[in-house]
């Protein structure tokens, strides 16, 4: 009986237990005769047992917390009475951290003129920036924004020109939510922008952008919880994004989605 | 998705991270990030399907993304990074430190399947799946990574088996 040549897939196969019965024999009749061979297949799969002996015990080791959590669905999470916690992180003590950040971030700069845009950044950062200007602004009704949809080539030109880069809102009308306008407002150490949508119930939300201490990151979508307004935010190329809104958070990640395939086709 | 089903699946991702990146707050970030992605790409995940390779997947894609976009890694400072390393001991011979060193050494395509073959004891298939490469690639990566890790570990030259790729 003819045996075919012993490829070297089949070697890998081997030493992962992967063929057919009949073929393992001729294998291992091969490597018999080929002590070199043999040698070889033997380290792989002392290489195997020593990557398990190695990595293993971390399957034994306790969850850090913030894994945990993101076990459980979003929705039920958000609505849990556990929220307690974050709940305890009201607007107005994110508001006075931001104002305590800037000013001894002003401080610091004064005393020692040792200001940094990175320093600042930390001290404000993506999430909770818009979470305060969607606090701000989303309950306004008679003036919302500076610049309204009607005017919308106007909106985008302005804020293009201000933050110095192509600045465009999604189009979110598919999800039920239309462009009211938008606005410049002050980040860390510039111009950042803000376009508000609101549905037909009156709900509204935000987007949030910021071209600040961004540049050569990316992330991947963080999500914040501020008081009552949810957040999703991530970083793309020289934008950082951040959209709130007082919805729940998988509503919100719908939207944070479509936002995202959005500026990714562009 | 069930949360069971997940929680099932984080002890399993963490330690893959692990190995992969050879950190554990990297690694434990890694698995952070995979999980927010999975809970906003949820419409896409089929029910009944492998939810653990739909996770390793997402893992992976993640871990692309970061490669090709260089990004300021931060360190987050809390408790854990002070804890005493959990890990056995008994086994802390030369050979198991060498294979962690010689593991880093590797190219990132070559560890992946290297390490999907060793600790999720994944078929061929299932990997080639996962990463979205045919199978014929996960096989050279798997041959050209375990003589590469031979190699590094026996202190050999490394240029002897190694072919240029096509």
């Amino acid at each position: 009986m003819s045996h075919l040549p012993i490829s070297e897939d089949e070697l890998q196969a081997y030493v992962d237990s992967a063929l057919p019965e009949a073929r393992r024999g001729e294998v291992a009749d091969y490597l018999a005769a080929h002590p070199e061979e043999s040698e070889r297949v033997r380290s792989y799969q002392a290489q195997k047992q020593a990557l398990r002996a190695l990595f293993n015990p971390v399957l034994d080791e306790p969850l850090p917390e913030k894994l945990c959590v993101l076990s459980s669905p979003p929705v039920a999470k958000a609505s849990s009475p556990k929220s307690g916690f974050l709940a305890r992180w009201s607007l107005e003590r994110i508001a006075a951290s931001v104002l305590i950040g800037a000013i001894s971030g002003l401080a610091g700069w004064l005393a020692h003129g040792q200001y940094t845009p990175e320093r600042m950044a930390r001290l404000t950062p993506l999430s909770y920036q818009a979470a305060v200007a969607h606090a701000v602004f989303s309950p306004d009704v008679r003036r919302p924004v500076e610049v309204s949809a009607e005017h919308e080539d106007q909106l985008v030109a302005w804020l293009s020109k201000r933050m110095g880069t192509p600045v465009r809102p999604p189009k979110l009308g598919a999800l039920g939510y239309e462009l009211i306008g938008g606005r410049l407002l002050p980040g860390n150490v510039g111009p950042v922008a803000q376009f508000m949508y609101g549905d037909a119930s009156g709900q509204r939300l935000t987007l949030f952008l910021s071209t600040e201490n961004v540049s050569n990151q990316e992330t991947a979508f963080r999500f914040a919880q501020e008081g009552k307004v949810n957040v999703f935010y991530w970083i793309d190329g020289t934008f950082g994004y951040a959209l709130s809104a007082s919805i729940d958070k998988d509503e919100l990640a719908r939207v944070a989605t479509a936002v995202y395939d959005q500026i990714e086709r562009k | 998705m069930d949360s069971r089903a997940i929680l099932a699946e984080i002890p399993r991702l963490r330690r893959y991270a692990r190995a992969m990146l050879g950190n554990r707050t990297a690694a434990d970030d890694l698995v952070q990030d995979t999980l927010e992605r999975a809970w906003v790409r949820l419409s896409q995940w089929r029910s009944g399907s492998d939810l653990r390779a739909w996770l390793f997947s997402i893992m992976h894609n993640l871990r692309i993304d970061q490669l090709r976009r260089p990004t300021v890694s931060t360190q987050s400072i809390d408790e854990d990074d002070f804890e005493a390393p959990t890990r056995a001991t008994q086994n802390d011979a030369l050979e198991v430190k060498d294979i962690e060193t010689a593991l880093g050494e590797l190219p990132d395509e070559q560890r992946e399947v290297l390490l999907l073959v060793a600790l999720e004891e994944m078929s061929y298939a299932e990997i080639a799946e996962t990463l979205s490469v045919p199978v014929g690639t996960v096989m050279s990566r798997l041959s050209r990574g375990r003589e590469r890790l031979r190699r590094i570990m026996d202190g050999q030259p490394l240029a002897a088996r190694l072919k240029v790729v096509r």
